[in-house]
């Protein structure tokens, strides 16, 4: 240990000092870190050469503000985050006009299909869910004869029984910093009849949507740019966005479109080892499972041999597994990675594994909640204590969110009152999303020069768009990624706001684009007609 | 493979680094305690609800009708809630596209932000932007962005007041920062000395360290002092002379207990103090629908508002806001109803303020009881709390009793609080959490106990403190120094 500290003192220093004597080094965008130092360096030599500039409090007068652009953390100048990036921001202008003047543009209305937001697009909430929330929102009037004329029985029932999970009955007060333990219990009571294999209470997370857990795990493993983070491409850009947050190295595998964006292990090895020979520590190994935004869902076999790999290699298995509801193609199956690791035989002691799971997609998609958790097993206490820690500085996520997450994880059973109506709503939202999957992979499949594989699962579509020579050149002139340049003159022909492929990462030379599934069903037709108009008229205007 | 990725010393260091006592060996005990049976009282967190102060009824009215948007299409809903609140909960639903069920804009929904900028407006007599002002999980979450995005590495150093809120510390270090201290002066009740403030810069500037930014915390945690306008002009000030942008936690703005001042919030006075530095000092604002008399801890509602931050740099922290999709929509409801609470007139307005006076009446009155109690006990002082929700104690210890903390392996304050624990059921933070100067020991308690309870738990405190100062009390001990 004093060893490696001392080797790195030593590197420091001479990095430092190699960027003293090498007047461009610490500009070079890719060596942040070194100009770090350069600047640390430097602010300690200076110490000794200037001490007045140092010293007296009026010399700092005439700098610049400390809050420029300039001077910001460069780790949050170097992130990007596509989904709601430039594209959302014209968006948003259009949107602007159309309120403004209506009838400025050649549409009325914006459809928002670049993000997994279903409730802003119509979708309902299910109805039991919402009751037993607004209940133990305002329990003083779970007593009152007039409330079970508003609410359905079960809900009451069931907003008593959480209510007695949660000391003081108190749903305005701060919870464990895990979670309210009965919650979890719920949860993990949940995981097991999914899975078949018991689950502890006491590796649940509840968090403000999946998100805060992604960065806690990458802020816990992430010690510098030296560390990498293994992550599909194409990606959900919160995986590169909190990475480079973490000051940590992505460290990509490319999923295979031509087998329906295949998840292969020999990919893995390719570029594990030329990860290594680059002197990056490979940490951990994320998995999207169903795809965001390619909405594969892996066959069990497939998901054998990855978690064969990280026991191999040492590597934490991150799996995001939010849209383990949203599985559409009849001849698959959602399996978790717990499941597919213990059904292997390995224990907790084999695997380090994170399973992350959210309100905000599967049918409730209850985006707006953020509640979510994340299941830490293979952790040894000591490390489990650190997560522990940094969950309690933000002291614990929100209740309603909590709550939600344990409804989720245990809906309604057959014979309860609102079973019924539970399953109708759950039945509806799934079979329309599968319906509404299928109408655009085929509408887009018969697009000149697109391809999209199925949506096996999710919420996405990612077709593939072959754009012509001059088109990629208009988008050259424009300063434009290719499928960027495509969106937004998609959208501002059809209102319709899709992703450009570029924010997920791709096949070099390859572009796509990101269109969710979640628009209303009746605006479905809609939606095909102005596409398929809109990218007739361009390939027209553009073709070779 | 030897080493595999999770083991102990593979981890990030910042994140082992990083110490979070409100919730570290104490309140670890006290849970264990708890399990076993044992009565506890947690006054550990500033956490009102938990120890059995009631929601307030129209907030959650509002917000449990936006839960359940259904029931406002029921004949019967007026015979549950109060036409007010219907009419409420419809207006924040226009507010969203998808009512609670929908990511909002990553800085919070448009108009929960105007009623924000309009009740800043109306507080400070200048108006506020709602463009910038970000609706976040709780305050801690707007504080953790704003300092991962200050900080590059542990060259920069942020000002934070000793004794502190462990959020700052702890977030420091989870960034890789480093945390330049300045003391406050407990004899002269807390009050913050400019002339500390500029030895503790040019101290770290000596180390090599850019300060960049200064946190205040008025009305103060643990501290419980309220700064006066002079107090406040000398910080801007001097922030504005040192290039500091000034983190302003003012999320006990409500919670004030004497009249002598009143709250008074560092934008006001800056506005006040006219320009130049009025347009040139940079500020960042927190609060949150936790304290005052919400207390809505749970629901993780708040928000930061920016003056003078150039748009460049708002643009970045609206990408990490966005990375983060939204802050979670029922919280920024509740931010909502906290800003702009029933009028004159309302059906519920007698209600609400009779609730909310009730609540902030009664903690003015814990307040006294509380630091009388402490001040009745043998080697104990306190100042009086002038607002937020703590008592911080000076508890003298007897070298006798330092010498038992050492032998048990213990800090001589995290000692004293687990023998407090044991023999009350009183779980409290020990002084070392928040950092004190050396050899000056104290403890954090908050004033959030029943007032009905009040007099028993100093009752119980004292026979404990007077029993163990009697017991490690040696005067041979003292002569000896």
């Amino acid at each position: 240990m004093r060893k490696f500290v001392l080797h790195r003192a030593k590197s420091i220093i001479t990095k430092a000092t190699a960027s003293l004597f090498n007047p461009h080094h610490h500009t070079h965008p890719s060596s942040s870190s070194s100009s770090e130092y350069y600047y640390y360096y430097t602010r300690t030599l200076n110490r000794f050469f200037t001490p007045l500039d140092s010293f007296t409090s009026m010399a700092s007068h005439n700098s610049t503000p400390p809050l420029t652009v300039e001077s910001l953390n460069p780790k949050v100048l170097k992130c990007e985050y596509a989904v709601r990036g430039e594209i959302v921001s014209l968006a948003q202008k259009l949107q602007q006009d159309l309120q403004a003047n209506p009838g400025s543009h050649p549409f009325e209305e914006i459809l928002y299909c670049n993000i997994g937001n279903p409730q802003s697009l119509g979708q309902q909430p299910i109805t039991f869910f919402r009751e037993v929330l607004a209940l133990c929102d305002h329990p003083t009037i779970l007593d009152k004869s007039e409330t079970q004329g508003l609410f359905s029985a079960d809900s009451i029932e069931r907003a008593w029984q959480i209510l007695d999970q949660i000391p003081g009955r108190a749903t305005g007060a701060y919870s464990h910093s895990q979670g309210i333990k009965g919650l979890r219990d719920t949860i993990a009571a949940g995981i097991e009849a999914r899975d078949g294999f018991p689950a502890d209470p006491n590796d649940i997370f509840l968090t403000d949507g999946a998100s805060p857990a992604v960065h806690m795990m990458m802020q816990l493993l992430i010690r510098s740019e030296k560390d990498g983070i293994f992550c599909p491409i194409p990606q959900y850009p919160l995986y590169s966005a909190s990475i480079a947050l973490h000051g940590g190295t992505l460290v990509p595998y490319y999923l295979d479109e031509a087998t329906g964006w295949g998840l292969e292990v020999s990919e893995l090895k390719k570029q594990l080892e030329t990860a290594r020979q680059n002197g990056i520590t490979v940490r951990a190994l994320v998995v999207i499972n169903p795809g965001n935004p390619t909405g594969q869902v892996l066959a069990e076999e497939n998901q054998r041999d990855i978690v064969e790999f990280c026991k191999k290699e040492g590597l934490v298995l991150l799996a995001d597994e939010v849209y383990q509801e949203n599985i559409y193609a009849p001849d698959k199956q959602f399996h978790s990675f717990k499941k597919v690791s213990r059904s292997m035989g390995y224990g907790d002691k084999d695997i380090p594994l994170v399973s992350f799971q959210s309100v905000s997609k599967g049918y409730h998609g209850e985006c707006g909640k953020r509640g979510g958790y994340m299941e830490v097993t293979g952790f040894s206490p000591e490390v489990r204590e650190q997560i522990y820690k940094v969950a309690s500085v933000n002291l614990c996520s929100n209740i309603s969110g909590q709550i939600l997450a344990s409804l989720v994880m245990s809906p309604p059973k057959v014979g309860d009152e609102s079973y019924d109506s539970y399953s109708a709503e759950r039945d509806g939202i799934l079979q329309s999303l599968a319906r509404r999957a299928k109408t655009l992979e085929d509408a887009l499949n018969s697009l000149e020069g697109v391809s999209c594989n199925r949506a096996e699962g999710a919420m996405y579509l990612f077709p593939r768009i072959r754009l012509p020579n001059k088109a990629i050149k208009e988008a050259e002139a424009a300063k434009k990624a290719p499928d960027a340049y495509y969106a937004s003159c998609l959208l501002n022909a059809t209102g319709v706001v899709v992703v450009p492929g570029s924010g997920f990462g791709q096949v070099p030379g390859t572009w796509h684009f990101r269109c969710t599934i979640l628009p209303q069903e009746e605006k479905i037709p809609a939606i095909v007609s102005r596409l398929t108009e809109f990218h007739k008229k361009f390939m027209d205007e553009f073709r070779d | 493979m030897s080493r595999k990725a999770l083991d102990y010393d593979q981890i990030n260091e910042n994140v082992k680094k990083a110490q979070y006592a409100v919730r570290g060996e104490l309140y670890l005990r006290a849970s264990e305690l708890q399990k076993e049976g044992k009565k506890i009282i947690f006054t550990n967190v500033g956490n009102p609800h938990a120890l059995g102060q009631k929601p307030l009824t129209f907030p959650r009215q509002v917000v449990a009708l936006c839960q359940a948007p259904f029931l406002l299409d029921d004949p019967n809903v007026g015979l549950v809630f109060p036409a007010d609140a219907i009419a409420k909960a419809k207006l924040y639903l226009s507010y969203t596209a998808g009512g609670l069920g929908a990511y909002s804009d990553s800085r919070g929904l448009p108009g929960i932000r105007k009623e924000v900028a309009e009740f800043i407006g109306r507080r400070d007599g200048y108006p506020s932007d709602p463009e910038l002002i970000y609706l976040t999980d709780g305050a801690s979450k707007g504080v953790m962005q704003i300092l991962q995005t200050v900080i590059r590495g542990n060259g920069d150093g942020i000002l934070v007041p000793v004794p502190q809120y462990p959020l700052y510390s702890a977030a420091i270090s989870l960034f890789g920062g480093a945390l330049v201290p300045y003391y406050l002066e407990e004899t002269a009740n807390w009050g913050l000395d400019i002339n500390n403030l500029r030895q503790s810069v040019a101290d770290a500037r000596f180390k090599g360290i850019t300060v960049r930014a200064m946190v205040i915390i008025n009305p103060g945690n643990p501290t419980g002092q309220c700064l006066s306008v002079e107090n406040l002009q000398q910080i801007l000030r001097f922030c504005h002379q040192e290039n500091l942008v000034l983190l302003g936690d003012e999320v006990y703005q409500q919670n004030v207990y004497q009249d002598e001042r009143p709250f008074i919030s560092s934008r006001k006075v800056l506005f006040d103090m006219g320009p130049p530095i009025s347009k040139e000092l940079q500020l960042i604002s927190f609060h949150t629908v936790s304290k005052g008399f919400l207390g809505e801890c749970g629901q993780r509602g708040g928000y930061f508002e920016m003056t003078n931050i150039p748009p460049q740099t708002v643009d970045e922290i609206y990408k990490v806001a966005s990375i983060s999709l939204s802050p979670n929509v029922p919280g920024q409801i509740f931010m909502g109803v906290m800003v702009s609470p029933p009028k004159p007139g309302d059906i519920s307005y007698d209600r609400f303020i009779r609730e909310s006076k009730g609540i902030l009446e009664s903690l003015r009155k814990r307040a006294h009881m509380m630091t009388d109690g402490f001040n009745s006990c043998k080697n104990v002082v306190c100042n009086f709390t002038e607002g937020a929700m703590y008592s911080f104690p000076q508890i003298k210890l007897p070298p006798k009793a330092i010498e038992a903390a050492k032998s048990a392996g213990k800090v001589p304050d995290v000692f004293y609080c687990l023998k407090l624990l044991e023999a009350t059921g009183i779980s409290t933070v020990p002084g070392s959490g928040f950092g004190q100067k050396e050899g000056v020991f104290h403890l954090r308690t908050t004033i959030l106990p029943a007032e009905e309870d009040m007099p028993a738990i100093m009752a119980s405190f004292k026979k404990f403190n007077d029993a163990f100062m009697d017991q490690y009390e040696d005067h041979r001990g003292y002569s000896r120094m």
